[in-house]
This record gives structure tokens, C-alpha cells and sequence, in this order.
């Protein structure tokens, strides 16, 4: 079987990241100081992109976990297979994370079931062990290991909310979508389009962003913003780049989806 | 004819009449009609050019007009090639019915008459088919303004199209284009126009007299009728090209109106002064500037464009006077209280108040077209502060009108706004009158004191006066199928499946159990049986209590729309099994708080319950804090793994005794908090497009939604309550 060395998980090409603040300096710190890391944001506004560029900066691995609902605790600590008749233990990601002194992130947090983001208490505090029940092994962070988490508190679901004693657990970093001109850069850079069609397309987003609570339940992220880009540069019509990639992914609802695209005609 | 080949037979049908052909036809139909001077030959010619089906159609139609009347028939077959050039087979039908129906009502002089008058009939069909009306528009408009702006400009309808400053006028309906498309981008130029006269200065205050720079200067023209033309010409230009850098499409658009509609005129100046207008720093006074320049040359006035709207300076002075006078008081009580904040809340420091410097600076914006969009930075005596959202607000709004915040504003005064203690007056009344002994008391939260009054408010429990159950049963009988969808997709919910682990029994084989089970074999331990996967559906351990405004600003279609939204939400949660409850509330001032009951927790959803939900009537005012906090207090008795308090209301909390703004969204946002620290999970719908104004600071940028659309009320409901609780 094919064991995923600790390098695999090294980014080695800097991927490119535009500071909204001093998250950077923060960052920095807290891993310096052995402080796990709670990243709050919208989706698509860089949280991922922040880790691997950090990842990348203290040349650390990174270890991603997409969280959803059926995540078991298994399935972030490890479980044994059967290989030719023998039991193996293999390690989960965060086991493997925290053996190799890397970055574990575990996105969406709050998609998670809650008996799993309690397996994470003892690593997010001055412990930081890992306790694996089914070996018997107490696990002690190697140096250099790191949580960090991410969760969006724009979801108005009463049942996904973050208990208190794993949030004060952690350093948290807010992220929001950038200001204009950084956006502008972000979108440039990502799509290699123009400084006026990326301009125009930021503003798209901050119609759409006027909009969450009036019939949207978010506006536009820089993500999509960066979809619409590169459809644009690759020769589709500005119109319906967006339309395609902005508009329909934000919402079904027709009269909205008109008020949207009459936004976007106005500007192109 | 069955000889007749397949090809021959198509030619045959397909093929044009002959002149001599249909003459011959129309004679037969219209002899009565026909004299030597007056022969079926004119016509004849005239129907010889049409294609065949339409040939076949006239003189069906001929011949079923005859019956009725030979004049008429003659009439119809004079004109109906011409109609055919005007109206598809669609249009002329109808406009065949239509002659006849005045042919049967009013005789055959107005029948004939309305047959010859086929071009009016033809634009009177197009104008209807392709109108666009305010209805159809209004709540795309909305959005497309809360996008444009970031802000809640209210849209409503009038005979022209204007802006007041505050509100966007739409007319009634928009016809001048043979296209429903076209006219409704008119309607979208039309709110862009008016968004760029308010965000690019039309209206700009002058900072003395705190009128319009408009209304004082165009009232200065002899003919000031003539000015405000011209002015709108000038205007039009300037913010043409002001749009150009920020709504490229939007001002393409518009050009493309003005070439379409081709206007009497055009504005006649040198290029030079032209082009000043058109820069990107032009302000309304250089408009003024060229206007006065041309006025003296008299030069002829181009008509308007068909977006540009009018423009009414009196009610535009009114709207803008009032607005400046009460965000002066409520920026400089704002700016007073902010320094309290920083100063600590030291009585002793109220007489020295006005040694405090205030200063409020723009950082220098990205977007050079929007003023306002900068910055703002707040520093009192050089300290820097960071205000509250509505300050920034009102400081955003100030600047809009101003262009930069006047420095009389910038020194902080005991407004009249700030001395407006709710409870001034209400203290005295308080000794005389002897509190009520039967309701229960709560504390209400002073913002100004920081502190609770206590005992302040006086809340009773009262049953909702029972309706017409009847009328429950109308309203899911009128949303029937929407009820059927509703029911299906909360059952989905309910039926969540969830995988438990290790079981005696299940569908699958857990595999993980299995391979944990080998080690045990291996190490010689017991073997489990548990290693089965049962799939089980979750129990959803939840209780809500809906919390309904039926204050006397529901009247009406909030009123029903609220309860179509209950029966609607009853029935969703019936399928959930949720446990819930419903109160209204309403009340009149600080003694007379009350809460209806309409459904308890332990009440079922029956028949007495629905006659309350029918039976529900608008009551007084909206005090908001103390019924938080006794439905708080109710569900804080529920034992449930998740309490949600869901408001369903139309506006700002009210109440007659002063309990409005800044205090009333205080003591609201209070009781919210106290209940998010009891562990209830708050969350509001509302019908208030101005909610965003004060909404998030109460309930938290992401626990509320606004239904903009009040028709949409009852469908949305059902829809939020499922998107919160999955």
C-alpha cells in the first residue's frame, strides 16, 4: 500500500495570497506560541489560500480535512484495515498531522458531528496530545504541529453553531471579502484579465453583497469572482460570464436572479 | 381532389388567389352593399396581395361579418390587407372582434368606424401588449436599488418619474417601446437616473441655508419653468458621463434611448463648455453655471429623455430641509454621547461638554465617483473612536447632502433628541396610578443609564380572541399545492437518516466493527456481536415559539399575510414534530403590555387554535423587550437540546410612552442578548425594508431576513424556518 510521505504534503511553489491585514504577523505568532488557530469567514474570501500560503511560508506540511456531517472521529484519528489477513493501523489525518509536525486544517468545521470537534480539545490546548483509544498510544504533538479550523458565521442554522469550549480554545482570525483595490489585484492576479473587466466585476460583487438579507443568503465571493474572470478571458462575453458563474450559483429565486443580472448589464 | 398529388394539392392551397377570383367571391358576399360606383374590384386588388391563409382568413371572416351586416363586411374587407401590414392574425382577430363587439352594442356607424380605424387600434394593441407596468417591476426595482446603493431607497409609484431624495417615483406603467425588453430597461435607466441625481449631487445642500443649491438658484430665473429645462438638458449630460465611469452599461443603455427616441433638439453650446460639464469632477453648480450661459443665449430646449423623470423642487426642498435638520440633531446627540462613552459617564463633565473637539475626517476614497464611500475616521479631542454603524451611517448621509460633514455639526450639544427622556413625563404618572396586580413585571433596559429599570414594564397573558376557523381552512385550500410541497419537504427533514455504529442488528456490516472484532480474535479477546450499521432517523430535539406582531402597523395585508404565514408554518411543523408555540404581542405603553396566546407548548394544533390564528386583529403598539423576555422565560421552562425564538414582525420597536429609537432598539437588543445567554437561538423575519438599518445590531448581522415582498410572506416562512433549523 502506498503510504503518503510527510513531504507530499509540503507546498513548494508560493502560492499567491494578498494580505488583508496583519493575519500574516498573527498567524506567525500564534503557531510560534503553539496557539491553534480559528480562521471565521464568508465562503470563498481565502481561508484556504491563507493556510497553504502559510504552509508554504514556515515550510510546514499541510494536512487538509473537508468536514461534513457523517466526519467520525475515526475518520480524523485513524482506523485498522485488513491487509492479508493481519489487522495495520493507519493513521487519520490529524494522527498523521500531528506525528509529522505539519499544519492540520480542518475546513467547515461546524459541518462536522459534535462528538468529533471534541477529539480536538486536548491537541487545542497546552497539552496538545492526542489520545488514540483504539492503540492505547497517547500521542504528543511533534514540534512544529498546528490546528486550525475555519467555520463561516454567515450560516443562519440555529443547529451550526460552535460550542464555547472548543472556539476558546483558539486564536481567531476574521476574514471578510478584501477591500476593492486588493480584490481587484486578487482577480487580476488569479485570471490574468484586465484592470478595467476585474474592476467592474469587483463592483459586481458588492452589489450582490448589498443584497444578502434581502433575498440573498450570501453575495458573490472573490472565489466566484475569479470563475467569472477567466470564463472573461477566455473569450465568453462579460454578460455571460457572469450570469454563469455569479448569478445562477447565487441563487434560483427569478426575481432575484433578474434584479442580479440587470445589476450586471448596468456595468458592462 | 384525391387525384391530386401530395405537391399539387400543398400549390393549390398554398397558392395566391387570383383578383378576378376573390371579386368574384366579395361579390357574392357584399352585393347588397355594392352599386356601380361602389364595386368589390378596390378591395379585391387590395386582398389579391396578401399571401394565401391570409387571403383564406378574410374571406371566412367576410362572410361571417355578412351575416351580421353587409355594410360592415365591406368595411372589413377594405381594410383588412392594411391591417395585415400592422397586426399579426392574433391582433387582427381581436381587432375584428372588438369592431364587432361595437358594431352589436352601438350601431353600425361606430362599428364601420372602428373597422376603418385600423392604425389606432394597431398601436393601442402594441402599447397594451408591450407595456410594462409598476407592478411587474417594483420588487426586481427594490433589489436592483439595494444592490446599486447599499441602500434602502423606498420605490413607489407616481404619474412621472422623479426623486424626492428619499424615494424613487416610478410612473404607473412605461409603452414607449414596441417591446416589453425595451421597456422595461426604460424603468431600470429610469431608477439608475434618479440613484446617480441623489449620489452625484443634484440635490446638494448648501451649507448656510441648508436648501438645495438648486431650488435657491433656479428660483432666481425670471422664468423658472424654463431654467429647470434647461437645467435637466445640462444635468442629463453631466450625469451621463459621471455613470460612464462607474455604470458603463447602464450609460450605454441610456445613449442608446436617446438615439432611439429621437428628440426635438439638441443642446446647442460650444464644445468647450460642454465638456466641462462632462468631467469627472463636474458638480451640480457647474451645471448651473452652463445653465445660466444658456438661458441668456435662449437656446432652444431639447425634450427630456425618456428616463430622466422631472424634477420637483419644492417637494425636494421639503424632503431635504427635514432630513438636514434631524440628522444635524441626531449627529450631534450621537457625537454627545460617543464623547460620554469615551469620557466615562461623569455628570460633573456635561458642563464641559464643548471643550471636547470632534473631528471627522474622509479617508481619500478608492472610488472617486462615490463620494462617501470612504473611510470615515472619528477622533475626539485627536483620539481616534469607532463609532456606531447608524453614526456612520448618518455621517454617510450627511456628506451625500453637504458633500463633506459642516463643522457646525462637528460640536457635540444635549440635543433635543438626546434630552427626550422616554420616561420624563412618564414619571410622574407612575406615583398616581397604582400598578396593576395581576400582570407580571419585567425590567426594561435604560441605554442612557445603563442600567435596568425595575420592574418597569407590566405584562399580562391573554387568550387570542378566537375567529372564524373557517377561515384557516380558505386559506390551505388557497395554497393547497404549495402546502403539499411544504409538507413533502419538511418530511424529507424529519426523515434524516443517520448511520448509528455497532449494532446487533442493522442493514450493513460495519466494517470498521468487523476489522476491530479480527483483532480481538487475534489477541484472543471475546468477540463482540455488535457489527451491524442501522440507519436511524434523528430525532430533531427542538422547540420553537413564534413571536407575531400584531401591533396596529399590521393592519391589514401584514395582518393577513401573517396569518396565512402561521397556518402554513402550523402545518410544516405538524409534519416535523417540532414542538412549538405561537403568542402575539402588541400593548400601549409600559403598563399595558400583553401577549396573546394563540398556541401553547402543550397545546395541540386543533380547532381552537386555528379559529385564534383566524381570529387574530391588528392591537396597539410594538414593545418589543419585555415580551423577549417573557417568551424567553417560557422556553427557558422547555427542555429541549435547541430553543429558537423566531419574530415575525413589520418595523422598528414603537411604543407610546417614548419607547422608540435609539431606546427602543437598545432595550430590544438587551432582552436578546439576556435570552442568546439563556442559550435561545433569536431570529427575526421582518417586512421592514429598512430593517438593515437597525436589524443587525439587535439580532446579529446573520439572525434575521428581510421578505421585501409581503405576498411572499407566507411562502417564505415555511422556507426560512426550514434553512434555520437544518
Amino acid at each position: 500500500m502506498h503510504r503518503i510521505e510527510s513531504e507530499e504534503y509540503r507546498i513548494t511553489r508560493e502560492p499567491y495570497y494578498a494580505p488583508q491585514g496583519n493575519e500574516i504577523e498573527l498567524f506567525e505568532s500564534a503557531y510560534k506560541n503553539n496557539i491553534p488557530v480559528l480562521l471565521k469567514g464568508p465562503t470563498g474570501c481565502g481561508k484556504s489560500r491563507f493556510m497553504e500560503h502559510m504552509a508554504w511560508r514556515l515550510q510546514r506540511s499541510l494536512v487538509t480535512v473537508a468536514c461534513h456531517d457523517d466526519l467520525t472521529a475515526a475518520d480524523l484519528v485513524g482506523r485498522y484495515l485488513i491487509v492479508g489477513g493481519e489487522t495495520q493501523w493507519v493513521d487519520g489525518p490529524l494522527t498523521r498531522a500531528v506525528r509529522i509536525g505539519g499544519i492540520c486544517y480542518l475546513d467547515e468545521i461546524v459541518e462536522a458531528r459534535k462528538d468529533t470537534t471534541v477529539v480536538i480539545h486536548p491537541l487545542a490546548d497546552d497539552r496538545r496530545v492526542l489520545p488514540i483509544e483504539k492503540t492505547g498510544e497517547l500521542l504528543q504533538a511533534s514540534e512544529g504541529f498546528n490546528l486550525t479550523i475555519s467555520y463561516n458565521p454567515g450560516y443562519q442554522s440555529v443547529l451550526k453553531d460552535l460550542k464555547q469550549s472548543t472556539r476558546q480554545r483558539f486564536l481567531a482570525l476574521e476574514f471578510d471579502y478584501p477591500v476593492a483595490e486588493l480584490e481587484q489585484a486578487v482577480v487580476m492576479h488569479e485570471s490574468g484579465i484586465d484592470a478595467a473587466h476585474a474592476a467592474a466585476l469587483v463592483r459586481f460583487a458588492g452589489m450582490t453583497r448589498n443584497l444578502k438579507g434581502s433575498g440573498l443568503e450570501e453575495g458573490a465571493s472573490t472565489r466566484l469572482l475569479v470563475h467569472a474572470a477567466k470564463l472573461i478571458v477566455f473569450g465568453i462575453a462579460p454578460l455571460d460570464a457572469c450570469n454563469a458563474s455569479i448569478s445562477q450559483t447565487l441563487t434560483d429565486d427569478p426575481e432575484i436572479l433578474t434584479a442580479i443580472r440587470e445589476m450586471a448589464s448596468s456595468l458592462f | 381532389m384525391a387525384a391530386a398529388t401530395p405537391s399539387a394539392y400543398t400549390e393549390r392551397i398554398s397558392c395566391p388567389l387570383e383578383e378576378s377570383d376573390i371579386e368574384e367571391r366579395l361579390e357574392e358576399l357584399l352585393g347588397a352593399v355594392l352599386t356601380s360606383r361602389r364595386t368589390a374590384s378596390v378591395p379585391a386588388r387590395m386582398l389579391s396581395t396578401l399571401k394565401r391563409p391570409a387571403q383564406d382568413f378574410a374571406l371566412h371572416w367576410a362572410s361571417v361579418i355578412a351575416k351580421s351586416n353587409s355594410e360592415m363586411a365591406f368595411q372589413f374587407v377594405s381594410h383588412v390587407s392594411q391591417a395585415f401590414d400592422r397586426l399579426d392574425t392574433d391582433g387582427v382577430t381581436q381587432w375584428i372582434i372588438e369592431a364587432m363587439d361595437i358594431y352589436d352594442r352601438d350601431g353600425l356607424y361606430l362599428g364601420s368606424a372602428a373597422l376603418r380605424e385600423v392604425e389606432t387600434f394597431a398601436a393601442r394593441l402594441v402599447q397594451k401588449r408591450y407595456s410594462v407596468t409598476f407592478d411587474d417591476i417594483v420588487s426586481i426595482m427594490n433589489k436592483f436599488v439595494i444592490g446599486l446603493s447599499g441602500r434602502n431607497l423606498s420605490i413607489d409609484e407616481d404619474e412621472a418619474a422623479w426623486t424626492d431624495t428619499e424615494t424613487i417615483y416610478l410612473p404607473h406603467f412605461v409603452r414607449q417601446f414596441e417591446s416589453g425588453h425595451q421597456n422595461f430597461q426604460v424603468y431600470k435607466a429610469t431608477v439608475g437616473y434618479l440613484l446617480a441625481q441623489t449620489r452625484y449631487g443634484t440635490f446638494r445642500v448648501d451649507r448656510t441655508s441648508g436648501v438645495p443649491i438648486l431650488c435657491a438658484e433656479i428660483a432666481k430665473f425670471r422664468e423658472p419653468a424654463r431654467a429647470l429645462r434647461i437645467f435637466g438638458a445640462v444635468e442629463e449630460l453631466r450625469l451621463l458621463a459621471r455613470l460612464q465611469s462607474e455604470l458603463p452599461g447602464l450609460a450605454r443603455q441610456m445613449r442608446e434611448f436617446k438615439k432611439a427616441l429621437s428628440r426635438a433638439g439638441t443642446l446647442d453650446s460650444d464644445s468647450a463648455a460642454l465638456e466641462k460639464i462632462q468631467r469627472s469632477d463636474a458638480e451640480v453648480e457647474d451645471s448651473l453655471a452652463l445653465v445660466r450661459k444658456l438661458y441668456e443665449d435662449g437656446v432652444d430646449v431639447p425634450e427630456p429623455t425618456c428616463y430622466q423623470g422631472i424634477i420637483d423642487l419644492e417637494k425636494v426642498r421639503l424632503v431635504t430641509k427635514q432630513r438636514v435638520e434631524a440628522e444635524r440633531e441626531k449627529f450631534r446627540a450621537d457625537l454627545a454621547l460617543l464623547a460620554e462613552g469615551i469620557t466615562g459617564e461623569d455628570e460633573s463633565n456635561d458642563a464641559g461638554m464643548d471643550r471636547e473637539q470632534f473631528e471627522v475626517s474622509m479617508s481619500p476614497s478608492a472610488d472617486d465617483d462615490n463620494p462617501g464611500a470612504g473611510d470615515l475616521t472619528f477622533t475626539i479631542d485627536g483620539k481616534p473612536v469607532v463609532p456606531p454603524d447608524d453614526v456612520v451611517q448618518t455621517a454617510n448621509s450627511i456628506i451625500q447632502d453637504f458633500g463633506e460633514i459642516p463643522e457646525d455639526y462637528l460640536v457635540a450639544a444635549g440635543s433635543r433628541l438626546y434630552d427626550a427622556d422616554p420616561s420624563a413625563d412618564d414619571d410622574q404618572s407612575e406615583r398616581s396610578e397604582p400598578r396593576s396586580e395581576t400582570g407580571i413585571s419585567y425590567d426594561e433596559w435604560d441605554y442612557r443609564r445603563c442600567h435596568y429599570r425595575k420592574n418597569w414594564c407590566v405584562l399580562k397573558e391573554l387568550d387570542m380572541h378566537p375567529g372564524n376557523e373557517q377561515h384557516v381552512a380558505a386559506i390551505l385550500e388557497k395554497y393547497s399545492p404549495l402546502v403539499r410541497e411544504i409538507r413533502k419537504s419538511f418530511e424529507a427533514l424529519r426523515g434524516e437518516d443517520r448511520m448509528l455504529r455497532r449494532r446487533k442488528n442493522g442493514d450493513d456490516i460495519d466494517i470498521d466493527a468487523v476489522v476491530e472484532s479480527y483483532v480481538d480474535v487475534v489477541k484472543g479477546e471475546e468477540l463482540t456481536d455488535r457489527l451491524f450499521i442501522k440507519s436511524h432517523k434523528m430525532e430533531r430535539n427542538l422547540a420553537v415559539v413564534f413571536m407575531v406582531d400584531v401591533s396596529g402597523s399590521t393592519k391589514g395585508w401584514i395582518n393577513e399575510a401573517e396569518r396565512e404565514s402561521l397556518v402554513l408554518l402550523s402545518e410544516a411543523l405538524e409534519t416535523l414534530g417540532d414542538r412549538y408555540a405561537i403568542y402575539g404581542f402588541s400593548g400601549m405603553t409600559r403598563k399595558r403590555c400583553e401577549v396573546y396566546r394563540i398556541k401553547t407548548f402543550e397545546e395541540s394544533y386543533d380547532s381552537l387554535v386555528k379559529a385564534r390564528i383566524a381570529g387574530m386583529q391588528p392591537q396597539d403598539y410594538t414593545r418589543m423587550g419585555v415580551v423577549i423576555r417573557h417568551l424567553s422565560e417560557k422556553l427557558k421552562q422547555i427542555d429541549a437540546k435547541t430553543r429558537v425564538l423566531i419574530t415575525i414582525s413589520d418595523g422598528k420597536p414603537d411604543d407610546y410612552d417614548g419607547y422608540r429609537g435609539e431606546y427602543g432598539i437598545e432595550d430590544t437588543r438587551q432582552a436578546l442578548l439576556e435570552a442568546k445567554y439563556a442559550g435561545i437561538h433569536p431570529f427575526c423575519v421582518t417586512i421592514d425594508t429598512h430593517a438593515h438599518e437597525y436589524l443587525p445590531r439587535m439580532y446579529g448581522h446573520v439572525n434575521y431576513t428581510v421578505v421585501s415582498d409581503i405576498r411572499k410572506l407566507p411562502l417564505k416562512v415555511s422556507d426560512i424556518y426550514r434553512k434555520l433549523t437544518t
